[in-house]
């Protein structure tokens, strides 16, 4: 088998805030009903945690799980064991309503690190990114493309995009950050 | 900046996060129906100057169609309610009345 990398091969940025591209994530998208036991079993064998409340995501990226939407659930796996999760996921829930499906290379995974991050990304998008609770996964637009975002602490954010706009995403993140421009 | 409230993931979104899906509680008319009907469905829409309903998609989001209704001459938005739904629910008439007394829309009032 070829040897797997990010769409940016762990490219990174030092401005007043450092973006890097956080490497390769395992990632299982889960559509189904939430609040359903099996559901709640399938994402938890695989993460390890619990099922968020609405907008939460609990964990980190090597076992995880965030709400995407009210049928929606994102679960983070270590990338090299993504395809065997996804595979115990489908056999949990095979008499559910529910669709497994690994997107661990059709996303590219961002982390932020530095004191201003909140102003680095609420100048990319419309949410109120000053009003974001830690623990929160925010979709939304960011400048012309969609993207999910989360602080696991102050200093600490993380930005998943889809892997086609990955480099865009970096210049756009990286300009941001750029010395110089900062806001405050 | 029209914002709207999703009704499913409970965000406040910018329009730029939204997408416009047009008039809100068409009645559909397909196969079989007359050619007024059909045509009406197609193309005859409301266009008023005042309390609107409308559909929105959260496409830079969650993803999920929700009703909105609102004022097409000052913005003002009275609520966002379930897709699942062929009538504006009653929170929603109550707080349009509140702000528009005697308004009407369709065959709603």
């Amino acid at each position: 088998m070829s040897k797997a990398v990010t769409a940016l091969n762990r490219a990174a940025y030092d401005g007043y805030v450092r973006i890097e591209d956080a490497g390769l994530c395992g990632m299982i998208s889960l559509r189904g009903d939430l609040s359903d036991a099996k559901v709640k079993k399938a994402c938890k064998d695989a993460s390890g945690q619990a099922m968020p409340k609405a907008r939460g995501i609990v964990g980190s990226l090597d076992g995880g799980i965030g709400w995407m939407s009210p049928d929606e659930a994102l679960v983070l796996v270590p990338y090299a064991e993504a395809p065997a999760a996804a595979a115990r996921m489908e056999m949990t829930l095979k008499t559910a309503h529910a669709l497994v499906v690994e997107v661990s290379d059709a996303r590219a995974v961002f982390t932020l690190r530095g004191e201003k991050l909140r102003e680095v990304l609420a100048k990319v998008t419309p949410a109120d990114i000053a009003a974001l609770p830690v623990g929160e996964l925010h979709r939304t637009r960011v400048a012309q493309v969609a993207g999910a975002i989360w602080l696991s602490d102050e200093t600490t954010a993380h930005l998943i995009c889809f892997r086609s706009v990955a480099e865009y995403m970096f210049e756009l993140l990286s300009r941001s950050a750029m010395p110089g421009a900062e806001v405050s | 900046m029209l914002m709207l409230k999703c009704p499913y993931c409970g965000v406040v979104a910018d329009e730029t996060e939204l997408s416009p899906g047009g008039q809100a509680h068409l009645t559909r008319f397909g196969p079989g129906a007359s050619d007024e009907d059909f045509e009406s469905y197609l193309f005859m829409r409301e266009n008023p100057k005042g309390v609107h309903f409308e559909r929105w998609r959260h496409s830079n989001g969650c993803g999920k169609w929700f009703h909105a209704a609102r004022c097409t001459a000052t913005l003002e938005v009275f609520g966002t309610y379930s897709a699942q739904t062929v009538e504006p629910p009653e929170e929603v008439r109550a707080a349009i009345t509140a702000k528009r007394p005697g308004w009407s829309w369709g065959e709603f009032s």
